[in-house]
C-alpha cells in the first residue's frame, strides 16, 4: 500500500480510449486515476496493464483535447468502487454515476468494488419462485424465475423495448409483491432513451437507472453494467429487496468491447470479438442469483440484438451458453402482427422445471406447457409440408393441427397490451387443447 | 525462493525469480495468491495466476515453491465439493462469507476429522511400496491406504487416527501420513492396462439400446445451448452403475451447480444411499478465476484416478469441455502464443488427448480392476461439430452422443441424435447383454435402426407426396417409428421414468417391435391400417 495519490506527467502514448503513461510508481491492477486535460477538463480511468516501463490505462470519457506534454494522471490507490445507498432510489444517472435528473449526488452508505466477487456456489439458493410477467408466452411456457438470468434475443426493427416496458409495468411476486428495478441502458439512441425515461417515470421511485446514450464515450459502456449490478446486489443483500435487472442492449457492450480489444491490439477471436469475451460477459451475467437464508434476489433481463438475425453470431451465441435459457423474438411472428412477436420454438427457460407446478403455479401447467409445445411444433414443421404439397394433400388429423398451430399463435402468444395472470394464460391454453379434442393425461 | 512483481496484465503477471521449474507454483502479492509458472527466460518468469488480480501492483512480493500444483489425496474427498484448485467450498465460505473473497490457504481434507483405520501390519512387517498397510471406512467404500515407500515398520496407528497425525514411522524415521499430495498434471498410474470388457449402464434408453459405452471408456456430448447436455450429464451423475462419480462443472452457471447441489443432497442412488456420498464434485463457475477452470479438469481426473487404483469404477462427468479449452485459449493469448484454429492454441488436441487417455480400466497392485470411464461435454459455439474442440475430442473418444438443436425444439430428450451419433463399443456391449439381459438383444437392436432409417428416408418422401401420398404399409412403419422415438428413445429426467435398466429397456422396445410384427402380418391378410392402427393404440393406452 503507497496510502498516498500520485501524479505524473509522463503520458507516451494516446490510442483512442487508451492512454499509456511511463515511470509510474507501484501502480495496481484495476486502481482509478484521474487525467487532468490542458483545457481544465477531468476524466476517471481505469489501469488495465502494467509493465516494467508502460502502465496502461482505459479513459471513461472522450480523449479529445488530452496530449502528452501537459497532461497530468493522478493514482488514486484504490480499486474502481460505486457509491451505495438505499437513496439511490428514484434516481437517473450516467455511465460514470454522475447525476442527470438535475437533483445532487445522495451521501453514500459505503463503496462496492464494481468488479464484484464471485458468489460462492455453495452459499447459492437454488431459484424456485416464479415471476408472473403477464405475458403468455413466457409465463406459460418459458416461465422467468426469481434469481434468473434470462435474455431477451431480439432483432433490428423489432419491439423489444415495448416488450421491456410491458414486463417492467405487470411483472409480479408471488404474492403480488413489487421490484426494485435497476435499468442499465447502453448506447441507446435518444428516441430509445426518451422511451424508456418515461417507462420509468411511471414506476414512482422503484427504479434506479444508468444511461449511456449512443452519443456517449464507448468505454462507460463497459462500466455501466458493473455499477448497476453493484448497486444491485447491495439492493437486494443489504436491504432485502427484490431486484429486477435490465440491460438494454448487450450487443452495444460487446461492440465496445471488441473496440477496446482490438485498441489494445489483442488477438480478435470470432467475427473480431476478443477471446475473453466469454469470462467477461459471464463476469456480469453470473451475478444475478439468490443467496442461501437471505432475502432479497437479483433477476437479471439482458435484451440484445442479433446482429443480421442470426442466433449463431458470438454475441447471442455465448450468452445462450452463459445465461438460463433465452426469449426469442421473430421477424415472421412480428410480419403477423403479433404482440409480442415471440417464436417460442427457440426459446427456454432452464429453471422452469422446478418453478412451476403444483404449491407454485398450477398442478396441471407443465402437462398443458408439454402438450402446447407439442403441438405447435408439429404444425409448424406441417406448415413446411404444406407449402409444398398444398392443404388438400395432407391428411385429415393433420390439417387439424395446423389450424391448431394457427391459433395458438393468435390466442396464446398474442395478447397486446392486456395483462394475463397465470390462471388466464393456462385456461387460455387448456381451452385451445380442448378446442381440439386434447386431453391431458 | 523470493522476489517481487515486475508486470502485471490481467492473471499473467511476472517476477523476477530465478531458478524456478515449469509449472511450479507460486504466491503472488500480499495477499498471497497462487499461481504456476507458465514460461521461463532468462530474466523473467512468467506465472499465470489461478486469482482475481484486481489492486496487485509492481514491487510486491512474490515467492516460488519449488513444487507443482498438488492436489491432496486421502479419506473425505467424497461428498466434497470444491473449487478448481481443490480448495473446499464450505470451509471457503466458512472463512470469507457468500462471496469468495480473497482466499486464503485452506487444506482440501478435514485435518481434524476422525476415521477408523484398520491396520493390516505390524511394526517390524517389512513393506514394499504399493503394499497395502490397512484400510479406513469412507462411507460405504472401504479407503485400503498403500505405503508410498518401503521400509520396516516401527509404529503404525491400529485404530480412530485423524489425518493431522502420522499414520507410519519406518525405521530409519521416514513417516507415511493416510494422505498424500499428488501433482495434478501427472497421471497417477504406472501399470497395465486393461480393455474394456463391461458396459457402463447409464439408465438412459437410448445410450444403453443404441450407443453402449463401456466401464473405462469415453464419451463425448456435443450439443449447442438448450440442448440438454446440463441435464443428461446430471441424470447420468444420478444413475450410473459405478462406484465413484466425480463431477466437474467446469466454466458452468451458478445456479445451475447450486440445484445439483441442493438435488444430489436429498436424492439416492439405486442402492439407497445418499447421491453425495458417493460423488465428489468440482466447481469453477464461469465467473470464477480462468486460469482456475483450467486446472479443474486435471484436478477432478486425479481425484478420480486415486479411487480407481483402489479398484473402483469411476466414473468422470465434465461439464463442459468447451468451457476449458476457451479458459486455455484466454491464457495463450494472453501470453501472446501463435493461435492455430479459431485462435486455440496449437497443443491443443495434444492436450486433450493426454487428458482423455487418462480414462482405462487398469489392473490394480491387488489384482482388482479399477476403471475410470468419462463423460466429456462439449459446447460447440453456434452448434457447429466442425470446430476443433469437437474435433479433436472426437479423435480420442470412443462414442459419440451428438445433441441436435431440431429434436430439442421438438422438447424430445434427451436429444441425442440416433442417425449422427456411434459408439465403437456396440458389439462388445452386445455380447454383454445377450449373455446377461436376453438374446434377441442383438436382433432388437437391428430392428429398432432399421425402423429408424427407414423412417428417415420415407421422410424424404412425405415431405413431396405428403402423408396421404403414402402406402398403408409405410404409413404403419411412420407410425412405429413416431412410438419409438416418443415412448422409448424419450426419456424425461424429471419423473420416474429418468433411470431405466436395461430389462426395462429391453421390454419396452420389444414390446413396440412385437406390436409393429403384428400389424404388419394383420395388415397383409388384408386389414384396414386405421382398424389396426386403433387396437394398438388402445392396447398401448
Amino acid at each position: 500500500m503507497r496510502l498516498a495519490e500520485h501524479c505524473y506527467r509522463s503520458i507516451c502514448a494516446i490510442r483512442g480510449p487508451l492512454v499509456f503513461v511511463e515511470r509510474v510508481f507501484e501502480a495496481r491492477i484495476g486502481e482509478t486515476v484521474t487525467l487532468l486535460a490542458p483545457d481544465g477538463q477531468t476524466l476517471e480511468g481505469e489501469v488495465l496493464k502494467i509493465d516494467t516501463e508502460q502502465v496502461l490505462i482505459q479513459v471513461f470519457g472522450e480523449t479529445y483535447g488530452l496530449d502528452l506534454e501537459q497532461t497530468s494522471v493522478t493514482f488514486h490507490d484504490i480499486v474502481k468502487r460505486a457509491p451505495l445507498s438505499r437513496h439511490c432510489l428514484g434516481r437517473i444517472f450516467n455511465g460514470s454515476f454522475r447525476p442527470i435528473d438535475g437533483a445532487p449526488m445522495f451521501i453514500p452508505e459505503r463503496w462496492g468494488a464494481i468488479s464484484g466477487a464471485p458468489i460462492n456456489p455453495v452459499s447459492r439458493e437454488y431459484p424456485r419462485e416464479m415471476i408472473e410477467t403477464g405475458i403468455s408466452a413466457i409465463d406459460g411456457l418459458n416461465s422467468l424465475i426469481k434469481g434468473q438470468k434470462l435474455p431477451i434475443f431480439s432483432c433490428a426493427g423489432l419491439p423489444a423495448q415495448e416488450l421491456v416496458a410491458q414486463i417492467l409495468a405487470q411483472a409480479r411476486l408471488p404474492g403480488a409483491g413489487e421490484f426494485v428495478v435497476v435499468f442499465v441502458a447502453l448506447g441507446l439512441t435518444y428516441h430509445e432513451y426518451d422511451f424508456y425515461r418515461r417507462t420509468l417515470e411511471e414506476m414512482s421511485s422503484r427504479f434506479v437507472a444508468f444511461f449511456n446514450l449512443a452519443g456517449e464515450p464507448v468505454v462507460e459502456r463497459l462500466q455501466a453494467p458493473r455499477l448497476g449490478l453493484t448497486v444491485a446486489e447491495d439492493l437486494a443483500f443489504n436491504h432485502q429487496m427484490d431486484v429486477l435487472v435490465l440491460v438494454s442492449d448487450m450487443t452495444n457492450y460487446c461492440d465496445a468491447l471488441r473496440e477496446i480489444s482490438t485498441a489494445r491490439e489483442e488477438l480478435p477471436g470470432r467475427r473480431g470479438y476478443p477471446g475473453y469475451m466469454y469470462s467477461d460477459l459471464a463476469s456480469l451475467y453470473e451475478r444475478a442469483g439468490r443467496l442461501r437464508d437471505r432475502k432479497g434476489s437479483v433477476t437479471l433481463l439482458p435484451v440484445l440484438t442479433m446482429p443480421e438475425d442470426d442466433i449463431t453470431h458470438p454475441i447471442p451465441d455465448l450468452t445462450g451458453y452463459i445465461t438460463e435459457g433465452q426469449i426469442v423474438l421473430s421477424r415472421e411472428m412480428q410480419q403477423k402482427e403479433l404482440f409480442p412477436p415471440i417464436d417460442v420454438l427457440p426459446c427456454l427457460s432452464r429453471l422452469m422445471q422446478h418453478g412451476i407446478g403444483e404449491g407454485q403455479t398450477r398442478a396441471d401447467h407443465r402437462q398443458i406447457a408439454n402438450l402446447l409445445y407439442q403441438y405447435y411444433a408439429k404444425g409448424r414443421d406441417l406448415r413446411k409440408l404444406e407449402a409444398v404439397v398444398g392443404k388438400d394433400g395432407l391428411l385429415e388429423e393433420d390439417q387439424k393441427i395446423l389450424e391448431m398451430a394457427d391459433n395458438f399463435e393468435r390466442s396464446f402468444v398474442h395478447q397486446g397490451n392486456e395483462r394475463r395472470d397465470i390462471n388466464q394464460t393456462l385456461d387460455i391454453g387448456l381451452k385451445l387443447l380442448g378446442e381440439y379434442g386434447v386431453k391431458l393425461p | 525462493m523470493k522476489g517481487v512483481v515486475t508486470s502485471i496484465s490481467g492473471a499473467t503477471v511476472s517476477v523476477d525469480i530465478r531458478g524456478l521449474q515449469l509449472y511450479d507454483r507460486v504466491y503472488i502479492g500480499h495477499a498471497r495468491l497462487s499461481g504456476e509458472v507458465v514460461h521461463l527466460e532468462k530474466d523473467s518468469t512468467t506465472v499465470q495466476v489461478f486469482e482475481d488480480t484486481h489492486g496487485l501492483s509492481v514491487g510486491e512480493p512474490a515467492e516460488g515453491t519449488r513444487a507443482p500444483l498438488t492436489v491432496m489425496l486421502g479419506p473425505g474427498l467424497l461428498g466434497g465439493i470444491f473449487d478448481g484448485l481443490q480448495r473446499p467450498l464450505p470451509a471457503l465460505q466458512r472463512r470469507s462469507g457468500d462471496f469468495i473473497q480473497e482466499t486464503h490457504d485452506v487444506s482440501s481434507l478435514d485435518l481434524q476429522q476422525q476415521w477408523h483405520f484398520a491396520a493390516e501390519k505390524q511394526p517390524g512387517d517389512s513393506v514394499a511400496i504399493g503394499d497395502r498397510l490397512g484400510c479406513i471406512s469412507e462411507g460405504h467404500l472401504r479407503h485400503p491406504i498403500y505405503a508410498t515407500q518401503a521400509g520396516e515398520i516401527e509404529q503404525i496407528v491400529d485404530g480412530p487416527l485423524r489425518l493431522e497425525s502420522k499414520l507410519v514411522t519406518f525405521r530409519g524415521g521416514q513417516q507415511q501420513y493416510a494422505w498424500e499430495n499428488w501433482s495434478v498434471r501427472h497421471p497417477r498410474f504406472g501399470g497395465h492396462k486393461r480393455s474394456a470388457e463391461q458396459p457402463l449402464i447409464t439408465g438412459q434408453r437410448c445410450i444403453d439400446f443404441l450407443f453402449p459405452m463401456m466401464k473405462g471408456s469415453v464419451a463425448v456430448v456435443p450439443g449447442g445451448f438448450g440442448t440438454g447436455k446440463t441435464v443428461l450429464e446430471q441424470s447420468i451423475a444420478k444413475f450410473a452403475d459405478v462406484d465413484v462419480v466425480v463431477y466437474v462443472g467446469c466454466g458452468e452457471r451458478g445456479n445451475e451447480m447450486a440445484g445439483l447441489l441442493s438435488e444430489f443432497g436429498e436424492l439416492q442412488d439405486t442402492a439407497g444411499r445418499p447421491l453425495l456420498e458417493r460423488t465428489i464434485v468440482v466447481v469453477n463457475t464461469s465467473n470464477m478465476p480462468v486460469a482456475a477452470r483450467e486446472s479443474s479438469i486435471f484436478t477432478a481426473v486425479t481425484m478420480a484416478e486415486y479411487y480407481r487404483d483402489m479398484g473402483y469404477d469411476v466414473l468422470l462427468l465434465a461439464d463442459s469441455l468447451s468451457r476449458w479449452a476457451e479458459a486455455l485459449r484466454e491464457i495463450s493469448s494472453s501470453l501472446e502464443e501463435i493461435p492455430g484454429e479459431e485462435g486455440y492454441p496449437t497443443y491443443l488436441s495434444s492436450r486433450l488427448a493426454k487428458f482423455i487417455e487418462r480414462a482405462g480400466v487398469v489392473e490394480t497392485a491387488e489384482g482388482k480392476l479399477g476403471s475410470l470411464s468419462m463423460i466429456l461435454a462439449v459446447s460447440p459455439p453456434g452448434a457447429d461439430f466442425s470446430e476443433p474442440v469437437t474435433q479433436s475430442c472426437l479423435r480420442a473418444a470412443g462414442a459419440f452422443y451428438m445433441l441436435d438443436t431440431v429434436l430439442a425444439h421438438s422438447r424430445h430428450f434427451p436429444a441425442i441424435n440416433w442417425s449422427q451419433s456411434y459408439s465403437l463399443f456396440a458389439s462388445r456391449a452386445a455380447k454383454y447383454f445377450r449373455q446377461q439381459v436376453e438374446p434377441r438383444w442383438t436382433e432388437l437392436q437391428t430392428a429398432c435402426r432399421a425402423i429408424l432409417q427407414q423412417e428417415e428416408s420415407l421422410r424424404e418422401v412425405v415431405e413431396v407426396v405428403g402423408m396421404e401420398g403414402l402406402q398403408d404399409r409405410d404409413r404403419l412403419l411412420m407410425f412405429t417409428a413416431e412410438r419409438v422415438r416418443r415412448d422409448f428413445l424419450c426419456q424425461n429426467s424429471f419423473s420416474d421414468d429418468a433411470f431405466s435398466s436395461p430389462q426395462q429397456t429391453l421390454e419396452r422396445i420389444a414390446g413396440i417391435i412385437n406390436n409393429y410384427r403384428q400389424a404388419e402380418k394383420r395388415l397383409a391378410e388384408g386389414e384396414a391400417l386405421a382398424d389396426i392402427l386403433r387396437g394398438d393404440g388402445d392396447a398401448a393406452g
